[in-house]
């Protein structure tokens, strides 16, 4: 228990959900060897972990960003960069790393203090402005980032998918640098996590949720709220840079699409709020939820859409066609935020209705 | 009430006016960066015209959120389907857009933007009614609630007319520029800028001369007191926000004839715009908007011109500057 | 003679915090009655929960045979009520008169009234076009009282009206009371001035800790300096 900080899932059916996910991430490549299952589960590990960190914000402190996908492309990007310059080498990934992480500090402190300035309200705007321009000027600096195009690279030669590290024929099971790389992942996911868990279930997580609740009882109550902000921002940053690190290392890729368009802003936000805001849980099931949705829903989807099309039926195709999942993701999401504040693990840990 | 005509006024508080230069003194500081008179009157007539639609598209949301401290991230959907609405009238009716004479374009163009603006507003109602009244008062699920629609709209666009971009030409007689020695104003630039005249005016106009409008300035500073006067506010709202949803639904319209094409992401592309215009001037602020969003539109053009790589980048920094300089916007106006 | 206001066992919470428990109280029709207390005994709140602004977590409150405890706050104040919060609450961008015209719900500004109200507050008067924002606190003050008076209300609920306000000022505000009284109308008046109170007050209301802890006339209360320092913690003379 200690390892979960004390905060266990409190739900017979979460516990075993989140067993079995955990359970089939960690097995992933060899239960489910090919490209694209890989490619899910992957994703899977990677977004658990950015979703949480984005709950600790969203969820613990109240604060809506627009930004958060800065931070994950700053991390993809320093890690592709480095590569991409300094050839593939543990050396550059250890100068991504070094780069990027101090520079999505700095620039959540430069944010978390500037917000202070204005009105908290004005905070969400300017995150949405503030991340509008930061893709706007990852597309223009293209002699640094490649531009639309992004940075392809080599990885170090242990992490290589042809660098085979168990041959085939022990076990049946063939472990090569690609395998490496997701335990790498995984296991890296997994701890941010644990140590998320951690911070929120400290003193200091229960002054976040204190200043959540009511910021000015928070400060007359002594404690300095600056502070506490800064550094959940700080966190969160950090961890969304990781994660953006170990997504160009598993694409060999870092691109405005892959890391920082809003798209990937309003799928975290999705995933949040279905998952369950202020659970840190809930990112796992929420991630979980959504890009198996996005993989594997747009498939049956596309069969209904043909066969309403075949029926003659009207509106119903366009509206059925795979490219619109997110219309229904979207109907989702403010159904969630209505009826299931508290997501699927509120949900499934407090089955009366709630009223938040 | 002859002697009450005649009375005296206190010594009125200096009048707040530094911000209405900003946009004077901008437009002046880059005429000798741009070099030639000529450009700099192309730039600065274009800079007055995308400011007067910035304006109208913002104008809805400020209004909206000085009232009714209602956040409406989905501002944006009102303004594509505003563009959209306009080309179910004017591309059927196309050979009126194409003759090449003003009354019959005007005769076109009226209809599209009021339709425009008729089915924004009641797309507003539903907005209001499904999304935002159920989260009344708590900003955080606004934000999130509003979001979501912003999504769903804009997919229902995709659904409805598809991904392409369709375009959209402008009427004939509008096309071209009028030559005035070496300096050539884009006809539809006139249009922009005297259209968002009437509406700026029209609005100080309800503002200023009716009750209605006296209601909505002093709800925007104290509601609970004009609730304790005997005014039911609330239904106020929902007019103001069908009035808001309209507006950026004409604004809409006006934007994809300035571009020539509309398409569904274009209420995502213009939400920045608009919110960084509305926390500029400050919230509830008609003027401040005004003032705001000619601002971003200089800062759009002369920026392009001079800087074309870091066009929104500027926009961020103007942001930035005027917030270190009144952290609440240039006319802060509600007693929140 | 009847009574106009009535609050039996009502309890106000704001959101964690429980203010009001349990106050009882009758305002008789005609009359003025104080209610005084400490700071922070509930005062206000009380007022604001009459007024709708709070809703009562319990009880009633009924208003001339009208139960209102759960009326919106527009219902309440066109029941006949005017409000006079603590806070003045003018709109500072608008106008003198375009205050009192939103004041003047049932219809255009009735001249003879407005000469009357010029007759205690000279000053609105003269500054009848200037922005409200641009006054003084006292000449606030007397808007934001001219507001619930512009038009005939049955009753007022009027919050430290004289707190912060110059000794001429607070004569002027006291004319003014007795003299709607003297009209009829009913007045519920929170006043930390005690010669405000005492010239204008016929019954008196003590509150501390969201109860009423002393109901009686008075000039009993002004009679009795022990009773004073009991309730209010000091005698009413030495607190101006």
């Amino acid at each position: 228990m200690k390892i979960l900080s004390g905060d266990p899932p409190r739900s017979r059916v979460l516990s075993i959900l989140l067993v079995a996910i955990i359970a089939a991430l960690a097995v992933a490549p060899f239960v489910f060897p090919g490209a694209k299952a890989m490619n899910v589960a992957t994703k899977i590990c990677i977004f658990a972990a950015l979703v949480a960190s984005y709950d600790l914000l969203l969820g613990y402190t109240g604060s809506v960003s627009f930004a958060h996908t800065m931070f994950y492309g700053i991390g993809s990007y320093s890690v592709a960069i480095a590569l991409y310059s300094m050839g593939p080498s543990w050396a550059a990934v250890a100068v991504g790393v070094v780069t990027g992480l101090p520079l999505a500090m700095l620039l959540a402190l430069a944010i978390g203090l500037f917000s202070l300035r204005v009105e908290a309200i004005f905070f969400a705007m300017i995150t949405l402005a503030v991340a509008s321009a930061f893709l706007v000027l990852a597309s223009q600096l293209s002699w640094l980032t490649g531009g639309e195009d992004g940075r392809s690279f080599q990885l170090p030669e242990l992490l290589r998918p042809g660098t085979v590290l168990i041959p085939k024929d022990w076990f049946g099971f063939a472990v090569n640098g690609r395998v490496l790389t997701y335990y790498l992942i995984f296991i890296a996911c997994a701890a941010m996590i644990l140590a998320l868990l951690r911070v929120v279930n400290s003193p200091f997580g229960r002054v976040l949720q204190a200043i959540r609740e009511n910021r000015f009882r928070a400060e007359a109550l002594g404690f300095r709220t600056v502070f506490h902000l800064t550094y959940a921002n700080c966190l969160a940053a950090l961890v969304a840079a990781s994660a953006g690190m170990l997504n160009a290392l598993w694409l060999r890729y870092a691109g405005p699409d892959t890391s920082l368009s809003f798209a990937i802003m309003l799928d975290i936000l999705l995933m949040v709020v279905i998952g369950g805001m202020g659970t840190i849980y809930g990112a796992i099931v929420g991630a979980t939820i959504f890009i198996l949705a996005q993989n594997y829903l747009q498939a049956l989807m596309g069969a209904a859409s043909n066969a309403a099309a075949e029926a003659g039926l009207p509106l119903l195709p366009g509206l059925l066609h795979p490219d619109r999942w997110l219309l229904w993701l979207g109907l989702l999401f403010i159904a969630s935020v209505y009826f299931f504040p508290t997501g699927v693990v509120g949900r499934l840990r407090n089955p009366k209705r709630e009223t938040i | 009430m002859t002697d009450l005509a005649a009375s005296e006024a206190l010594p009125q508080p200096k009048r707040d006016l530094l911000p209405v230069l900003l946009p004077v003194i901008l437009a002046l500081a880059m005429l000798p960066l741009i070099g030639s008179g000529s450009s700099w009157v192309t730039l600065t007539v274009a800079s007055l015209a995308m400011g007067m639609m910035i304006f109208i598209m913002a104008s809805g949301l400020t209004l909206v959120f000085g009232l009714m401290d209602v956040l409406n991230f989905g501002h944006g959907a009102f303004i594509a389907v505003g563009a959209y609405v306009a080309t179910l009238v004017l591309l059927p009716l196309a050979p009126y857009v194409q003759a090449d004479s003003l009354w019959l374009n005007l005769a076109v163009l009226a209809p599209a933007a009021l339709a425009a603006m008729a089915v924004s507003g009641a797309l507003g109602l539903v907005v209001e009614r499904v999304l935002i009244l159920p989260v009344y008062g708590q900003h955080l699920k606004q934000i999130l609630m509003t979001t979501g629609g912003l999504i769903v709209a804009e997919q229902a666009l995709y659904a409805l007319w598809g991904p392409q971009i369709i375009p959209l030409p402008l009427p004939t007689s509008l096309r071209g520029s009028f030559i005035i020695g070496e300096v050539a104003i884009a006809k539809y630039r006139l249009l922009a800028m005297l259209v968002g005249l009437v509406v700026f005016c029209g609005i100080q106009l309800v503002l200023n001369r009716t009750k209605i409008g006296l209601l909505i300035r002093a709800g925007v500073e104290n509601r609970e007191m004009v609730e304790a006067l005997g005014y039911r506010i609330r239904r106020l709202f929902l007019g103001v926000f069908m009035v808001g949803s309209g507006l950026a639904g004409l604004g809409g319209v006006m934007w994809a004839l300035y571009r020539e094409q509309v398409h569904a992401s274009m209420g995502n592309d213009l939400t920045v715009l608009v919110f960084i215009v509305v926390i500029i001037g400050g919230l509830g602020s008609i003027g401040g908007c005004f003032i705001g969003a000619l601002l971003v539109a200089m800062v759009a053009n002369y920026g392009g011109f001079l800087v074309p790589k870091l066009a929104l980048v500027s926009n961020i920094l103007l942001m930035v500057a005027i917030l270190m300089w009144r952290p609440r916007g240039l006319y802060a106006v509600t007693s929140r | 003679m009847t009574d106009l206001l009535t609050l039996a066992g009502v309890h106000t919470h704001i959101g964690r915090y429980h203010i009001l428990h349990g106050v009882d109280f009758v305002v008789p029709e005609g009359q003025t009655t104080m209610l005084l207390g400490r700071n922070g005994a509930g005062k206000t709140s009380t007022l604001r929960t009459i007024m709708g602004l709070w809703q009562a977590s319990a009880g009633q409150i009924t208003l001339d045979g009208q139960r209102i405890e759960t009326s919106a706050t527009p219902d309440i104040a066109r029941l006949g009520v005017g409000y006079v919060p603590e806070s003045m609450a003018v709109f500072s961008d608008l106008t003198v008169k375009e205050n009192l015209v939103l004041a003047a719900r049932d219809g255009p500004l009735d001249e003879a009234r407005l000469e009357w109200i010029f007759g205690f507050f000279p000053a609105l008067r003269r500054f009848w076009l200037s922005r409200a924002g641009a006054l003084s606190g006292g000449q606030k003050q007397m808007l934001s009282i001219a507001r619930a008076i512009v038009e005939p209300r049955k009753l007022l609920l009027i919050d430290e009206p004289t707190k912060g306000l110059a000794p001429a000022i607070v004569v002027a505000l006291i004319e003014c009371f007795a003299e709607i009284k003297r009209r009829g109308a009913t007045i519920l008046l929170v006043e930390q001035n005690f010669h405000a109170a005492q010239a204008i007050g016929d019954s008196v209301l003590v509150m501390d800790n969201g109860r009423i802890v002393h109901r009686g006339e008075m000039a009993a209360l002004a009679g009795d300096v022990a009773l004073q320092e009991r309730l209010l913690g000091l005698s009413l003379e030495t607190h101006q």
